[in-house]
């Protein structure tokens, strides 16, 4: 099943067309990786998705119902979570509380909130932390505290904005674990925006490739990584011009 | 898991009980003369007021300037229903909350819209509107000769369990309200509206229930003065500087976003107010009575630079302090 259908999707701002006709699919349970160089469109999309901005046209599709014109606060109830490229902890809220907050989405006592909140810490490895104030976080923990707010709201399907990026590499590859996690233990189908290549490449099952908001390449990690225009995307025409020549 | 989990859940601590009792018997043990008896009611009546500022203020980040307009259509609801009908003004502690709870509502359509300084201007523009058409609107509400009511009581004692029963519902609503889903919703908004907004919080509904609470209970302070005082005008239940600042003082002194917080405010302020209204009890020269604005100002610049989080949300660094001072002393 879909879960997720972007078809013919444009935003333009001013006369500046940050997102231009892009359609891509992504199927239940699938991690799906969305990659380009910066400012390509990523964040854009994700802020489309979840109705920070508006679409300027094209349609939004969850589990076949159009979600184009719904509000923030509903699409996250309808079960699409997401995290924030720059981190918006709550910061004067402690690590527990930031995740209650979230899982009141799911939970109408405080009880049931903060059972819900406690499972989740667990499943970060956010519990020792939990009872320090958000905005005393480093940046590793405030990554993982977006993760861990959008588990709690219990979504169908999660969308991760460079949550890997500024870790070290020990923080690095338990990042990567937490997210082949959720799908593998939570069932969570995860759309996932990232620069590091390491991550979307080992965890990615299927890439889409942008840059100056246009569609370039869409495949298996292998397939993309090797595709010219995406070389050419990221390096500039020389690299992909010797990678050709190298294929040859 | 579970056990503990709702047993942090909402729960009236023995500090609590304690100030409830002592507030209940105190009064009665030590027969209080008359004049520290209205030095309480009007504590109880900033307590009421601050806590409501507080809960929109403090928790939900709406930070109003104009809580006068809640305390004045309270005050209004009470005294023209007996003013035209002849109605008692103890009709007003069920239609004063109700009436600011309406206007809070129909502003809150046009204020929400605004953020952060904005929002604040709204609101003091507000309460300034209705300062004006209240006092010029004579049919309705005898303009600036205000209403006027023989109290029920000569003695103050009725007046001070009701205010302090106000007062403690007041401040026992907002702490039940921090242990539900309405409380973590209206700090989170006050943290950062956007990332509200991603955990499925629909702001603008949470903002209006926020709303409704505060201004019920400014409102039913109006209510009291009303029935209280016996006596209102625009100029005093609307005032700027006489309302909406001393309420938002109340809050920051105290604590903003902590449950004693107005509590606290409201015993300082009533008592600074009265020390130099007073001109300290009559042992300073008459002057320094007209100084209060200024050193209400001073104060509040103190607590902004040195004590953000007010008496109650810094206590542990005053206590530490103060330990600290006393113990250089000793050696």
């Amino acid at each position: 099943m879909s879960a997720l259908t972007i078809s013919n999707l444009t935003k333009v701002f001013g006369g500046l067309t940050a997102v231009n006709d892009v359609s891509f699919e992504v199927q239940e349970g699938e991690i799906f990786g969305l990659i380009g160089p910066n400012g390509s469109g990523k964040t854009t999309i994700f802020n489309m998705i979840s109705q920070y901005y508006s679409v300027t046209s094209g349609k939004i599709y969850f589990k076949g119902q159009d979600i184009t014109n719904k509000k923030t606060f509903e699409i996250a109830l309808l079960g699409i979570g997401r995290t924030f490229q720059v981190v918006k902890p709550l910061k004067r809220l402690t690590v527990e509380e930031n995740v209650m907050a979230a899982a009141f989405a799911r939970e109408s006592t405080f009880a049931g909130a903060k059972q819900a909140a406690t499972e989740v810490l667990e499943f970060c490895r956010l519990d020792a932390l939990r009872g320090m104030k958000a905005g005393g976080l480093p940046i590793a923990g405030r990554k993982r505290l977006e993760i861990a707010r959008a588990l709690a709201t219990r979504p169908f399907l999660l969308l991760l904005d460079e949550t890997a990026a500024g870790l070290n590499p020990y923080e690095l590859d338990e990042a990567i674990d937490i997210i082949k996690k959720i799908r593998s233990e939570l069932g969570i189908t995860v759309i996932i925006v990232e620069h590091i290549m390491k991550v979307i490449m080992s965890i990615s099952d299927r890439i889409h490739a942008i840059a100056y908001g246009a569609t370039i390449a869409q495949g298996t990690p292998l397939e993309v990584a090797k595709d010219p225009t995406v070389i050419e995307a990221y390096l500039g025409s020389d690299y992909a011009g010797e990678n050709k020549n190298a294929q040859c | 898991m579970k056990e503990r989990a709702s047993g942090r859940a909402f729960k009236i601590t023995r500090t609590e009980w304690i100030i409830i009792g002592a507030s209940l018997v105190l009064p009665v043990i030590f027969d209080f003369s008359p004049y520290f008896q209205g030095l309480l009611i009007f504590i109880m009546m900033w307590i009421i007021l601050g806590s409501s500022w507080n809960l929109l203020a403090g928790y939900t980040g709406l930070v109003s300037f104009g809580h006068a307009a809640y305390f004045g259509i309270g005050a209004y609801a009470t005294a023209i229903p007996f003013l035209h009908f002849g109605l008692s003004p103890w009709w007003g502690l069920l239609t004063g909350g109700i009436a600011a709870v309406i206007l809070g509502y129909l502003l809150g359509l046009i204020v929400f819209r605004l953020r952060g300084p904005y929002f604040a201007l709204g609101t003091l523009a507000t309460a300034e509107i209705l300062r004006i058409i209240f006092g010029e609107e004579e049919w309705l509400t005898n303009g600036h000769s205000g209403i006027l009511y023989m109290t029920t009581w000569v003695s103050k004692y009725p007046y001070y369990y009701i205010a302090l029963a106000l007062a403690l519902g007041a401040v026992f609503s907002v702490k039940l309200v921090t242990k539900t889903k309405a409380g973590f919703y209206f700090l989170s908004i006050r943290e950062d509206q956007d990332a509200a907004e991603a955990l499925g919080i629909n702001t603008k509904k949470y903002k209006n229930i926020a709303t409704v609470i505060s201004t019920f209970w400014a409102g039913m302070a109006g209510a009291f003065y009303m029935i209280y005082m016996g006596f209102i005008d625009p100029e005093v239940v609307f005032s700027l500087h006489n309302i909406s600042i001393i309420t938002i003082l109340v809050g920051i002194i105290g604590g903003v976003g902590t449950i004693w917080g107005p509590a606290v405010g409201a015993i300082v302020m009533v008592f600074m107010q009265e020390l130099f209204r007073s001109s300290i009890f009559g042992l300073a020269p008459e002057w320094l009575s007209r100084f209060h604005s200024l050193v209400f100002g001073l104060l509040v610049i103190f607590v902004i630079l040195y004590m953000a989080g007010g008496i109650v949300g810094d206590w542990k660094l005053i206590s530490r302090k103060i330990r600290t001072a006393h113990a250089e002393e000793k050696e």
